[in-house]
């Protein structure tokens, strides 16, 4: 059974199609990539997902129920997790505090049992405090975690993104560039925990410019243009398939490659290596 | 499947359980390399620490006039805990809060003084007024991003001053209106001795609530959608209702404030719920350290303090309190104690 389920979904800006007629599905415990030049609709379709923007036409289901247009703290709560392109950390917190927060799902988070810090109130923050410690073991921060947010690095800073969506336990987990900014020792950490998350069954949707991570974690692929679908299959077919291939890198030899709108495209797009071996 | 009860299997770590040494460690820091204190320790160093403050201060105030200033230090300071909830933690500005303090000091006193009602009982009548009212401004509000709040808060504030003062039949108008006294367990609290203590007490309660709430998953939540709603959202925290919450609460604590300050001095005008008193508690707030419990106490004491301190300028004070905002605002932008704390911590081993 499909855990996530997207059909027909469309949504623009003033006109602009940034998701266009969209359908894929991703199984449960699938890793799906999400893979396109600049522009594509690939954050588009993250944040219609996770509810910061609803959807103008089309279905969102979610293990079955229709959760297109809902609030995304509901779509949190029923287990879909995100990463951040351009990471949202809470800087003046600690790291552990960070992961803390990502638990709150788990938590009672009501008002006076919180301000006469009831028994079971302290007895959770203690639970809570060990959880999070454990996922910054298990993202490789083990020793930061009473670091302040803000004295951490940029590379530390994804993973701990990465361990605040795990707090919230996710059926769903939405990646949105992991590999962003980083260099290639750090990108294989990140590779290595997607392996280990989506081993302990988490489904994964993935958005990367990384083709290595990209062709190595990923059990399908998913490559958009211009917010349509113009693939869909293993690493495998979607590396061979001429639209892709022309996509990327603006081979103007096959006209099926070229999308009506093509004329838009800047002339430099930059070129991907989606040979797989950069 | 696994369903959200469970988890990434052996992710939980056993933490150390460390413990306090002495006494006096309920007052100092531990030193480098001597262990992390217990986590209530950490949170409630500073209680104890203002605990012991208070409990000496009396020996150190010559008579009764600075007895009422302290108790006004303490009443201040109590609206600044609350208000720096909203503030400092949540990061959202109300420009209202004297409203707050004046609208539940007028129930208590109108409920006490012409409806016989046990001045206690009117005092949690006037939180619940207080509370709800709060609840159906900030509701809609707290809907919309941005400072809506600041105008909501700022509208309401003189809506409800401008009420004080033409509702002549149940306030008395600008001349204002009598209070009867506190009753608690069947004594009358009398005299500025009597009322520093029950001030001290209800301080240290409302630093107490702070702390906790702080150190929660509200808490937690509040830290976390002040720097970033967006990723609040993402991982399942209400973020207009986590506001609304501590609007609410932070109003009670104006609340409560207000009606003990209506029962200790006996008599009340709507100057206390003025938009000038509104900045102040602000001012106090920013003063002391955005996001800083001990820090709103501290901003409290020292805007209540200088005026009367000042008074030795004469013409001058309102320029003196002036410059000293400007030059904390230009050097300490994060206010007082957490500047303070920087220091420290940067100086000390």
């Amino acid at each position: 059974m499909s855990l996530l389920e997207v059909s027909g979904l469309s949504h623009g800006f003033g006109g602009v199609a940034a998701i266009d007629d969209l359908s894929f599905a991703v199984a449960e415990g699938e890793v799906l990539s999400v893979i396109g030049p600049n522009g594509a609709g690939k954050t588009t379709l993250f944040n219609l997902i996770t509810g910061i923007y609803k959807p103008a036409r089309g279905h969102i289901l979610f293990a079955g129920r229709e959760v297109g247009g809902l609030a995304p703290f509901a779509l949190a709560r029923l287990g879909i997790a995100r990463t951040f392109q351009n990471l949202q950390i809470f800087l003046a917190m600690t790291a552990a505090e960070n992961v803390m927060v990502g638990l709150h799902r788990h938590l009672d988070a009501r008002m006076l049992p919180a301000l006469f810090r009831l028994p079971w109130i302290a007895r959770a923050d203690r639970r809570a405090r060990e959880e999070a410690s454990g996922l910054l073991d298990f993202v490789g921060l083990s020793e930061l975690g009473e670091a302040t947010a803000d004295e951490l690095s940029y590379g530390a800073l994804k993973r701990l993104e990465f361990a605040r969506a795990l707090a919230t336990r996710p059926r769903l987990l939405l990646l949105d560039e992991p590999a962003a900014g980083l260099n290639a020792s750090e990108t294989q950490a990140i590779d290595a925990l997607i392996a280990k998350v989506a081993k302990s069954g988490v489904t994964v949707l993935l958005v990367e410019h990384d083709m290595k991570l990209v062709m190595g974690v990923s059990h399908r692929i998913l490559v958009l243009d211009y917010g349509r679908k113009l693939a869909e299959g293993s690493a495998v077919d979607v590396r061979s398939d001429p639209q892709v291939i022309a996509a990327y890198l603006g081979q103007a030899g096959s006209s099926l490659a070229q999308p009506p709108s093509a004329a838009r495209r800047p002339p430099a797009a930059p070129p991907i290596d989606v040979s797989g071996e950069a | 499947m696994r369903g959200p009860g469970q988890h990434l299997p052996g992710l939980s770590r056993q933490l150390p359980r460390p413990a306090p040494r002495t006494l006096l460690a309920l007052l100092l820091p531990p030193a480098p390399g001597a262990g992390r204190d217990p986590p209530w320790l950490a949170r409630y160093r500073g209680l104890f620490a203002l605990a012991l403050a208070m409990a000496l201060l009396p020996w150190l105030l010559p008579n009764n006039f600075f007895f009422g200033v302290a108790i006004l230090v303490g009443l201040n300071a109590i609206v600044c805990v609350g208000l720096n909830l909203l503030i400092g933690y949540a990061g959202q500005i109300s420009l209202g809060h004297a409203a707050f303090f004046g609208l539940g000091a007028y129930v208590s006193a109108i409920l006490s003084a012409q409806f016989g009602w046990e001045p206690a009982l009117a005092m949690l009548a006037g939180a619940v007024v207080v509370g709800l009212l709060a609840f159906v401004v900030a509701r809609p509000i707290l809907r919309l991003s941005g400072h809506y709040l600041a105008m909501a808060t700022l509208g309401l504030g003189v809506i409800i001053s401008i009420v004080l003062v033409h509702e002549t039949r149940l306030t008395g108008g600008p001349d204002g209106m009598a209070v009867p006294p506190l009753r608690l367990l069947g004594t009358e609290i009398v005299g500025a001795r009597a009322w520093y203590w029950l001030v001290a007490g209800a301080l240290l309660i409302a630093v107490w609530l702070a702390l906790n709430l702080v150190d929660s998953p509200l808490g937690r939540a509040l830290r976390g959608l002040e720097s970033s709603e967006v990723a609040a959202e993402s991982v399942a925290i209400d973020t207009v209702r986590t506001k609304t919450r501590v609007f609410v609460i932070s109003a009670v604590f104006a609340s409560v404030a207000g009606s003990l300050f209506a029962h200790y001095s006996g008599f009340l005008t709507p100057a206390e719920a003025s938009f000038p008193r509104s900045i102040e508690l602000v001012t106090m707030v920013v003063l002391g350290g955005m996001a800083s419990t001990y820090g709103a106490v501290v901003g409290a004491a020292i805007l209540t303090v200088l005026p009367q301190a000042l008074t030795v300028f004469h013409d001058y004070e309102q320029v003196m309190l002036g410059l000293i905002l400007m030059l904390t605002m230009v050097f300490m932008p994060k206010g007082l104690v957490p500047n303070l704390a920087l220091y420290l911590k940067r100086r000390l081993p």
